[in-house]
């Protein structure tokens, strides 16, 4: 196992960030049996946080090998679009935190239907058609430096954080992050999401605006800006990817007002060769077994939020349904990048 | 008991004939209210489901707004969450310009390309499934910008299917309860209607075989006809047995004097040596037997008159030929060979409903009695006599006394046969054939003597 992660670690550090932008795979690995055919699932998740389940998973199903292939959501979208187009996937499965993409690729026809019991038994808001499921839930959380952030200053509400900025004190000053909605597919959902839950919307990017906050891309690395002090707080990052890394620097705080729940989005692509293979994966990442797997990977919180401050009753999950269809709207989204530039200065 | 065991020859049973009935037309009517209610079902969530489809095109359209000259769409998730009423359903928008160039939504050729008036709605596929759409269009007349901006909206058919299909389903399930009610009441309307007949069939059971009484009927109309058979079956049963009773009864009392007689004369001739005496006991030994044997024939012939009055059909026949067939048998030259026998019969024929051998039969006692007992020329004939028709024998005599003409017609005369004489009989048998069928016997002198006559009612001639 620790020389399969090393594989893995080699694997990815072959791929460097610069690639994100490109058409093709940011990393790759291979799980279970090094020769044979091998199922190809597709995933915006780090291998290094979703490696451990696919082993557990390879390991309990012995003839089963998966070559996983990390992709930027957007890129991912794409090839996903291409593929349905082209009647014929590479892809045995797509795992995306992108839902709302995933939504459009099923309402455009391109996912097989599978019912299995744990396939059903899934609430209504983590499965649409029979063809899209979500199998994690993922807060989106604000981090923050612990050093650079004194203990009154953390911003345990939206509101608190639009205080934070409207103080425009010079030490978060640029100091402030969240992601890129252009290039991330997450970002861009999230703040969707959060223009669609509340009024604040428009005030916190007026704020970000003042506060001359930063938006970058990617989780891994915005994680990681915090860590070091170059940002002092992140808002809108996915708290699973903080919990991975156990950063010691990083504080996270679960919006009280509201904390957005993703379910990462699993599909089977309808050109799917491996189907069988896939519907074996999903019935595990819904098993028992592979919920713990998840739960330990940081990608399943379970109704108790961490932050024990946060009420169970601020989560939203964000459903999987034809609403987020709107997202994907080009002039919609047209418009909402431009506000966004609009507020970022671009 | 005898109500369990099975009657050969029963077909199956009522209840079960009704409930296969019953079956038989909840299937057709299951089938055919299944086929409505899915007709229905469809065209109801046609509508309903139609008009979320034109909700969410008017709020697309009502979200069209000229932005510098342009039109744009700030596409509203009302319109989406609307849509996602039906929840499994995947959904097709499409917002295209004056000249069909696409602001925002599906690219591509729509999947109607001429709607003629707005809103029209439409059938067509979406990505291999079936789908309805509706386009609308708005017109927009400003400075900046004025022409025609057509929304189209489509929804696949999951949810107006699982409508349909829920709609016929609670249908279906409310005809099946329907129709177990219907089944339990019919069996139950059986089972009450049907007691009756086990009560009969307990009378039945528990009854002296010698009752031959009517059954008490309070039974359904239906059934009371079969009561009401049974009952006149028993009454026809009750005469025979008892006609059967009084032959036995007669016969027995009616033979032990002559058959007693007849032992003494023929002990008497054992015993006598005289010749001469004993020549004269045989010749009245001899005469005593013949009258014994004509006796006995016409007690049989009673007999046989009586059964068949009652057990056999009666047919439409001529009296006419009943007198020509006693007279052709000639059997009266046998008893009297001397005696004139005369046939009258008219030219129109005397129709009545009876039965022949059974009229032949007390025809021919009464002219046995006339042979017997009258006195010169026999005229036998048949005649119609207004709304009566009459088959009749007449001798030449003054007739029996006014003393014997009394008691005559009795069943027996006693005086008569305990001598071995039998007239009383023969009426007796032509008395009880002419009640049989509707008529009467009349006894009378007549001008040229007296008359025997079977007066029946004539049937009219066939129209």
């Amino acid at each position: 196992m620790t020389r399969l992660m090393m594989l893995v670690i080699a694997l990815i550090s072959a791929a460097a960030p610069a690639l994100a932008q490109q058409d093709g795979p940011e990393a790759r690995a291979r799980f279970g049996p090094a020769d044979g055919p091998a199922m190809v699932l597709r995933s915006t998740t780090d291998i290094a946080v979703l490696g451990p389940t696919l082993m557990d998973f390879t390991a309990r199903n012995p003839g089963i090998a998966v070559n996983y292939e990390q992709w930027g959501s957007n890129a991912l979208y794409k090839i996903s679009q291409r593929d349905c187009e082209a009647g014929h996937s590479r892809a045995d499965a797509v795992l995306s935190s992108a839902v709302h993409q995933m939504v459009d690729l099923v309402n455009r026809g391109c996912a097989g239907s599978y019912r299995s019991p744990a396939s059903t038994a899934l609430p209504a808001a983590r499965r649409w058609r029979d063809q899209l499921w979500g199998v994690t839930q993922e807060p989106a959380v604000i981090i923050y430096n612990t050093h650079l952030v004194p203990p009154q200053d953390v911003p345990h509400t939206r509101f608190a954080l639009l205080d934070l900025m409207r103080r425009a004190e010079a030490r978060y000053q640029g100091k402030i992050a969240t992601y890129e909605i252009e290039a991330s597919g997450l970002g861009y959902l999230f703040a969707f999401e959060d223009s669609l839950e509340a009024s604040t919307f428009g005030a916190l990017m007026e704020g970000f605006s003042r506060a001359g906050a930063v938006a970058t891309c990617c989780s891994a690395e915005i994680i990681k800006g915090v860590s070091k002090g170059e940002y002092a707080i992140a808002y809108n990052v996915l708290g699973s990817y903080v919990n991975a890394r156990r950063d010691p620097n990083v504080g996270v705080v679960w919006p009280q007002d509201y904390t957005l729940i993703l379910s990462r989005g699993y599909m089977i692509p309808k050109s799917a060769e491996q189907v069988d293979s896939a519907q074996k994966l999903l019935d595990f990442l819904l098993s028992a077994r592979g919920q713990e797997d998840l739960r330990a990977a940081g990608l399943l919180v379970s109704g108790e939020p961490e932050d024990s401050a946060t009420p169970a009753s601020a989560l939203h999950t964000i459903a999987i349904s034809p609403v987020l269809l709107v997202a994907l709207d080009r002039q919609k989204r047209a418009q909402f990048i431009a506000r966004w530039r609009a507020a970022f200065g671009r | 008991m005898a109500r369990s065991a099975a009657i050969e020859g029963a077909t199956a049973s009522l209840k079960r004939r009704v409930i296969i009935g019953v079956l038989a037309l909840l299937l057709v009517g299951g089938a055919v209210a299944a086929l409505a209610a899915f007709g229905y079902g469809r065209a109801a969530a046609r509508e309903s489901y139609d008009r979320l489809l034109l909700g969410a095109a008017n709020d697309i359209a009502e979200a069209i707004s000229i932005q510098n000259g342009a039109p744009v769409v700030d596409l509203p998730v009302a319109a989406f969450q609307l849509l996602a009423l039906a929840p499994d359903d995947r959904i097709y928008y499409s917002v295209r310009g004056p000249g069909g160039e696409v602001l925002t939504g599906a690219t591509g050729a729509l999947p109607n390309p001429t709607p003629t008036d707005s809103p029209s709605f439409f059938d067509a596929s979406m990505a291999d499934e079936r789908a309805r759409f509706v386009t609308l269009s708005r017109r927009f007349a400003e400075r900046s910008f004025s022409g025609t901006v057509s929304v189209t909206v489509g929804q696949t058919l999951r949810a107006r299917t699982e409508m349909a299909l829920g709609l016929t389903r609670d249908a279906l399930i409310a005809a099946a309860i329907g129709g177990i009610a219907l089944l339990a009441a019919a069996v139950w309307v059986i089972e009450r209607a049907m007691r009756p007949l086990r009560h009969i069939a307990d009378q039945l059971a528990g009854r002296d075989p010698h009752d031959l009484t009517p059954m008490d009927a309070a039974v359904p109309a239906e059934v009371a006809v079969m009561v009401g058979a049974m009952n006149r079956f028993m009454a026809r049963l009750d005469r025979q047995v008892a006609a059967m009773r009084n032959l036995i009864s007669d016969t027995a009392h009616q033979l032990r004097t002559p058959v007693a007689a007849l032992r003494v004369q023929a002990e008497l001739a054992s015993a006598e040596e005289d010749d001469a005496r004993r020549d004269l006991i045989l010749t009245r030994l001899q005469r005593r037997t013949r009258s014994l044997g004509e006796l006995l024939d016409q007690m049989l012939s009673r007999a046989l008159v009586i059964h068949r009055t009652d057990a056999a059909r009666r047919v439409s026949l001529d009296l006419r030929d009943v007198a020509l067939d006693v007279i052709e048998s000639r059997d009266h030259e046998l008893v009297a060979p001397n005696r004139d026998v005369v046939l009258e019969i008219g030219e129109a024929a005397v129709m009545v409903m009876a039965d022949t051998l059974s009229l032949s039969e007390a025809l021919r006692n009464l002219l046995g009695n006339a042979l017997k007992h009258g006195a010169g020329r026999v005229r036998v004939g048949a005649s119609r006599e207004g709304t009566r028709a009459c088959l009749w024998v007449e001798d030449s005599g003054p007739g029996p006394s006014a003393a014997v003409l009394e008691r005559i017609g009795e069943r027996f005369e006693k005086t008569a046969a305990s001598v071995g004489q039998s007239a009383g009989l023969g009426l007796s048998i032509a008395r009880a054939v002419a009640q049989a069928f509707g008529g009467e016997l009349l006894l009378g002198a007549t001008a040229q003597g007296f008359r025997a006559t079977i007066s029946l009612p004539a049937q009219e001639e066939q129209i």
